[in-house]
Parts: structure tokens; sequence; C-alpha cells
């Protein structure tokens, strides 16, 4: 059956020919998702790496009152590359490695619709990484507004601030690039059969963070633009004195940032809905509910941006409406909890490693959420905003939340990319240990901020101690366990320690879908036909 | 493989490898980085970007040469054509909320924050002690008058005839388009050279508009805001209509090289999208940043 496609026979040669290039090459040339997605994923562990390097510099230097190691600037411009590093090195570019490694293999294609584009997209971020961190070696220090880079204060950065904006834009281009091939890829490179609501849920919760960095990343790319120019061309954007306002940058920019928060949150969604109910061994509860709460969290997501300037003075209709629609989120996202937790009832439940973190993930991922509603109210918001009760709210969703989540897609797939399976000791190790340690970390965040403790500030009251020293000793116990985690996937990676390339094809008895009936590793290019669809690996996704 | 392929499919389209996205991107950086350090005075000198810009736009030509070879070469069948069509609309979409971000700004500065220093609603004692006697209005410059008094241009002057201009334009273009389905090369090309001709001539008045504004009116980038939301929207406008004309050319000069078949033409149907949607916005420009 394989055979009847004469007419393409040329293009059939052309790829039996170009193997991958042999070295560096290989990776600075390649169009092959597979090569891409592990380029995306090492990338997203280095800047994961130094973005938490920079963590533990703020937690030393908050371990104790007063200032012990950093100057009060130094110490801004950690926060601020801190959060820009994890954010678009860390988090993004771990979902769109995932994205490149499943997309293709869940839904029967190739590769991505355009793999020079999706290389493109990828070489951008170590360029534009490397020029965002050279600002930390000139004159006037690197960036140290905070990541949102509100004026005036953000035009007040020296040489950094050029730099620091192009960066910007280049990653802006790089997430668009990748967002355009997502989309196409999956509503144009499907395998016959497969209708969009037979889609696994990680491609569904890609799609519709791919729609969303198509529509804001733009508007980010507008919203720095304007600071560029009001900083060397003249203009008023953000100028009281000229007719504009400094608030204006504030809404262009969370008009971005708040489906921002969502593009970091929704293949996590993915993510967890296609593990639990592997190890639970039970088809998703509530497959059509979990894709609508996703789109309806999509759109939501594009009109609650003023929650986050609730105590900037809007209008009382504004704040009234933005808290309004903010609170009607916590529908979808009740939908979807409870769909995770209705799938594991009555499952025949197993805690291998991706099992525990994603179990984490709908507990801690929780926890964000209320804090979340508390935060959305506008009256108690007064209270909260800018202390490190915000800060413990959104660690809690993007730590034991996003990356939690990205850790446990790579235990969950690295079987399938590599043939060798991770040590399920260590793993467990790694997980108990993650889990205590962020929790230790940010959990007297939430007393500290509460009780007052304003953010981004490198010294603090005597009665905030206790907090802090909880707080450092679980971040530096959470960093030091992810050695943990990289020896255990290097080592799956190389055949450390004497791991073999043993990985049946169905690496977890439960788990269903196309990329489970290829071999451990999968083929280079994994479909270079459209396969056939299995009956039964699709409705045991969908439940129909 | 351990799958049976679906039948009646086409294989997948999979390019070989390529080194130009990763010299894109070092050209780009040599740019930028040459544009940042120039902003801030730096003294590196004009090379890097002479030397970044170019390498550029070497690499985008000899990376649109290949596709345009898989093209011609018949390496893409009915599927890739749809990922171009898909991923083309993605892209002018990703422009359009390009665009949105400046029009909201415009937006913002009329309607809000230019009443607000005036003190309207709750805002009274931002203008009582801050800006005490200054009085919403537009055009404005806010209340300190940033860049001194400054007259605008009238919508139905020089703009009317942009509008003209680019409207005609977008008719040639479909005429153009028709001529290229019915099979006549000639009447294509002669078509296309009068849309860039619409284009060129869009682009000089702009030109001439922009000059008048700054050497008789006094509007410039420093006029307050309305200064700022007028030049930037229609400076990227403009941008956006000169890449436009340069790939109105480029498939020109393809048409009259024999590219593009009657039935399957779609590097030029793309360029037909982005320049309508150059002219959509032009509309969008010319009712709320001249005329109204």
């Amino acid at each position: 059956m394989a055979h009847t496609h004469d007419d393409h026979a040329h293009g059939r040669d052309d790829h039996a020919h170009h193997g991958p290039d042999k070295g560096i090459m290989r990776w600075i040339k390649t169009t092959n998702h597979k090569d891409l997605g592990t380029l995306y994923l090492f990338f997203s562990f280095t800047m994961f790496f130094l973005g938490g390097i920079m963590s533990l510099i703020i937690r030393a230097e908050l371990f104790h009152p007063g200032l012990q190691f950093v100057q009060p600037e130094f110490f801004n411009s950690m926060t601020t590359m801190h959060a820009l590093l994890m954010i678009f090195g860390g988090v993004m570019p771990g979902f769109v490695g995932l994205a490149n490694w499943m997309v293709p293999m869940m839904i029967g294609c190739s590769d991505l619709a355009l793999p020079r584009v999706n290389n493109w997209g990828f070489w951008i971020l170590p360029f534009a990484f490397a020029m965002m961190l050279s600002t930390l070696f000139m004159e006037g220090g690197g960036p140290a507004g905070g990541w949102t880079m509100y004026p005036p204060l953000m035009l007040q950065t020296g040489n950094a601030f050029p730099f620091l904006i192009f960066s910007i834009h280049l990653l802006g281009i790089s997430s668009i690039t990748g967002a355009i091939n997502v989309v196409v890829t999956i509503l144009n490179m499907r395998t016959p059969g497969m209708t969009l609501l037979k889609m696994p849920l990680f491609v569904w919760a890609w799609l519709i963070t791919a729609y969303l960095l198509i529509a804001v990343m733009p508007v980010l790319a507008g919203a720095v633009t304007m600071l560029l120019t009001d900083k060397y061309f003249g203009t008023s954007f953000f100028s009281a004195a000229g007719g504009g306002d400094p608030v204006l940058f504030q809404h262009v920019f969370w008009f971005f940032g708040h489906p921002e928060v969502y593009i970091l949150i929704l293949p996590a969604f993915g993510v967890v809905s296609t593990i639990i109910p592997t190890f639970a061994r039970k088809s998703l509860f509530g497959y059509d509910s979990m894709v609508y709460a996703l789109a309806s969290i999509g759109f939501l997501s594009f009109i609650v941006w003023a929650h986050h300037m609730f105590t900037v003075g809007m209008p009382l209709a504004g704040e009234l409406f933005f808290m309004f629609a903010t609170m009607l989120i916590a529908v979808p996202t009740g939908v979807k909890v409870f769909n995770w937790v209705a799938t594991m009832w009555r499952g025949s439940l197993t805690f291998e490693t991706p099992m525990l973190f994603a179990l984490a993930f709908v507990i801690l991922f929780t926890i964000g959420g209320f804090s979340g509603l508390m935060l959305a109210m506008t009256p108690v918001d007064f209270e909260y905003h800018d202390t490190y009760f915000v800060v413990a709210h959104f660690h809690y969703v993007l730590v034991p939340g996003a990356v939690f989540s990205i850790i446990a897609a790579i235990y969950y797939w690295i079987p399938k990319w590599t043939g060798r399976m991770y040590n399920e000791r260590a793993g467990q190790w790694h997980f108990w240990l993650s889990a205590i340690f962020i929790n230790l970390t940010f959990f007297p965040q939430h007393f500290a901020g509460l009780a007052g403790m304003q953010r981004r500030v490198p010294d603090y009251a005597v009665q905030f101690t206790d907090f802090n020293v909880a707080s450092s000793i679980g971040a530096f116990g959470f960093f030091f366990a992810q050695f943990i985690f990289i020896f255990n996937i290097l080592a799956c990676c190389y055949g450390w320690f004497g791991r073999k390339q043993n990985a049946p094809a169905r690496v977890w008895e439960g788990a269903r879908g196309l990329e489970w009936t290829v071999s451990s590793p999968a083929p280079y290019h994994t479909f270079e036909d459209p396969p056939e669809l299995p009956e039964s690996e699709l409705t045991a996704i969908s439940g129909h | 493989m351990a799958t049976h392929a679906a039948p009646n499919t086409e294989r997948y389209f999979v390019p070989a490898p390529s080194a130009w996205p990763f010299v894109l991107t070092a050209a780009l950086i040599c740019l930028l980085a040459g544009v940042s350090s120039f902003l801030e005075n730096d003294h590196v000198g004009p090379l890097p970007i002479y030397f970044g810009g170019a390498l550029a736009i070497a690499v985008i030509f000899l990376w649109f040469r290949d596709v345009v070879h898989e093209s011609e070469g018949g390496q893409y069948g009915a599927q890739v054509d749809r990922t171009y069509r898909w991923a083309m609309s993605w892209f002018i979409f990703s422009e359009v909320m390009f665009f949105g971000a400046f029009f909201g700004a415009l937006f913002y500065a009329r309607n809000l924050s230019v009443p607000w220093l005036a003190g309207e609603g709750t805002k009274m004692a931002t203008n009582l002690f801050l800006w005490s006697g200054f009085e919403a209005g537009w055009p404005s410059n806010g209340p300190a008058h940033v860049g001194g008094a400054f007259e605008t241009i009238p919508a139905f002057s020089v703009p009317l005839l942009n509008t003209i201009l680019l409207l005609s334009s977008g008719a040639t273009i479909t005429m153009a388009h028709h001529a290229l389905k019915a099979g006549k090369r000639l009447p294509t090309v002669l078509w296309m050279w009068a849309t860039i001709g619409f284009g060129v001539a869009f682009l000089w008045f702009q030109a001439h508009e922009y000059i008048e504004a700054y050497t008789e009116l006094n509007l410039t980038l420093h006029s307050g805001v309305y200064g700022s939301t007028f030049f930037m929207l229609t400076g990227f406008h403009g941008m956006h209509v000169t890449l436009g004309t340069i790939m109105l050319i480029t498939i020109t000069l393809r048409l009259m090289k024999g590219h593009f078949k009657p039935d399957s033409h779609f590097g030029f149907e793309g360029v037909a999208w982005y320049w309508h949607f150059v002219d959509v916005v032009w509309l969008g420009l010319f009712v709320v940043v001249y005329w109204l």
C-alpha cells in the first residue's frame, strides 16, 4: 500500500539520499521536527539553568534582611532577567520542543508544515538570548525595570535598552513563525480520518496556544516599538506632557501579557490530559468539554488583561468589568480540573514518575488558581498588589504548573524518543524532592505577601525573615534536585549506565495514540505517507 | 515502518536541510546589534548595519529562490499549496494585530488620555494640580505643547488622492489575476506593471506629504501624541507598501519569466492578499487618522 505513489517518486529519491548531515551542520541545517524538538528542549534546559542561577542569587540575597551579596540595581536586573529567561527561554521553547516532537507523531505526518521556517524559529532563540544576556556586561548594567518594562522607569535603562528591545522583537518573530507552523500543521497535515474532535488533547491545546501566540506577539512587538521610539525618536506615547499616558503601555503590554499567561499553561493542560488517562487506564472524561474549556479560556484570556492594573487608577467600570471577566475563567478551568479528577475516578491507577508530576500539577496548579481568584477581586487586590502574594501565585501556576508538566511530558515520552527507559527510582526521588522543595519555596511567600512584603526589593523588614529563610532553602533544594532529572534524561539520550535501547513501541500499557504505533525510538521521519488510523487508538483518546 | 499508508493520499513533502535560516538569523543579529550600538552612540560605526542588512536581503533572496525552484520543479502538491495558503493567512492576521497595537494607542490617546489630562471623569485633580488650564481637543500635542504648534494634513487633499491610487491598484491587480487565470500572459504583466505604478505613485506622494509636514506644517514625530500616532501609523503602513511593492515587482518579473500556471499560482495570490491587506489598513488610516 505504501507503494502507490509513483507520481512523487523523484521527491522520494531526494529524501532517501538526504539523511541527516554529520556533526554540527546537522543541527544548523536541520529541517527535521525531531532534531529541532531536541534542540528546543536542550535550549530550554540551558535557559532554565541560567534563570535558575539568577533565582538563586535572588534567594541568597533574600535569605537574610539587609544587603549581603549584591547591590539593589543588580538585584533588580536579576529579577528582570530571571523572568525573561524563564518565560521566553525556558517554558515557551520547552513547550515548542514538545510540540515539535509530538504534534507530527500524534496527527500522523512526517514533519511540521514549514520545516525551514521551523529551523529559523529555533535558531533565532540562541542568538536573541545571547544579545539579551550580553546586556548584563554593558555600561549601566542589564535591564532592571522588571520584565513588564513599564515606562517611565524602563526608559532609564542604560546601554542595554535597545539590545533588550530588539531581542524581544526577535523572540516575537520566533514565536509567531513557530505558532503559524503549528497551526498550519494541525489544520492541514492530519492523516485522513482524524477529524478535529478526534485529535489528542495535546494537539488541541497547542492549536489554541498557537492562535493566542499569533494574536498577541505582534502586540508586544508594537508595545516595545513604542518604548523604543519614546526613548530615541521623541515620540510621546507614554508621556503625559505630550498627551500620552504611561498607563497606555500597561494596557498594550497586558493585552499581550495575559494571553501570554495562558500560552504558558494551555500546553500544560494538554500534557496532563494526555498523561492522566494513560495511568488511570481509562479514556479522558469529558473530551468534548475539555476542548470547549480550552477554547473558552483562550477567548476569555483576551478580555481580562487589566486585572494586572487594578491599582493604576482605572475608571470604576473598568475595574468591575475586568474583575468579573477574570472570575469567569474559573468556570472552564474548573471544568478541566473536574474532568482530570473524574478521569481517575475508579481507574486502575499506577504512579510512575510522569503520573506523579501530572497529579502534583492538578493539585498545585489548583492552589495557584485559587490564589488567582483572590487576586481577581479588585478590592482585595489593592492589598495584594505587588506583594509576594502575587509572586507566590504566579510561581505556583508556573513551576508546579507549567514546569512540572514539561518534566512529566519528558519522562512520559523520553522512552519513545530515545528507545531507552528512564530510571524509575531516580524519577521518584526527583519527584518527591521537587514537590517538597517547591512548596517549601513558594508556600511561605503567600504569608509574607499577605503580611505586606513587597516584591522586587532586595531588603525587607525583619519580621519576614522566617518565611524568607524557608523560601531560600526550598529554592536551593529544588535547584539541586533537578540534577537527578538532568542525569536521568541524559542517560537515556546517550545510553549511560548501560541503558539499553529496548523500550517497546507502546511504552505504557494504557497509552493510546498514533505515536505508540511506531517503534521506539521513532523513525527519523515518522510517517512519510499518511498512515491508516487504527480506530481503537482514537476512540480511546476522544471517547467517541 | 510499522504502519500502513492510508489509501489515496499524497506523500508528504519535506524540504532538504538548509543553512539559510541560520545565516538569516546571524545577519539580523548583526543588523540589530549594529542599530542598538548606533542608538547608544557606541561608536561602532555603521558597518555592522550595512553588512547585516545586505546579508539578510541576500539570504532572503536565496531562500525564496530555493522555494521558487521547488515550486517550478513541480515538487509541491495540493497539500503544500494549502500549507502556504494557511500560513499566509495567519501571517497577515499577525500583521493586523501589529497595526492593532498602534490603532489602539491612537484610540486611547484621543478618547482617554487627552480627555483625562483635561480633567474628565474622576481625573479632575490631575488637571487642577498638574496641568491646570489644559483643555482636551484633537489634534493635541499634550498639555506641555510638546514640539510646538503644528498643523495637520487635510484628509481631502493628498490622502484622498492616495486612497484613490491604492483602491485603483487593488482593481488592477484583480484584473491581472483574471488575465492570469484566463492564460493571457501579456495582459497579466501589463496590469501588474500598472499596479506597481500605482504603488510607487502612492509612495511618492506619501514622501512628499512627509516633507511638507516636516518643512511647512511643523508636524513631526516630536509633535506630542498626535505626531507620534500619525507618523508611526502612516510610517509603518508606508513600510508595508514598500515591502508590498517589492513583492509585486518580484512576481511580475517571475510572470515575465513564464512562472505560474493559470490553475496554480499561489505565489501570485499570496502577494495579492498582502497587497489587499495593505490597502485595507490604509482605508482605516484614512478614516481615523486623516478624516475624523
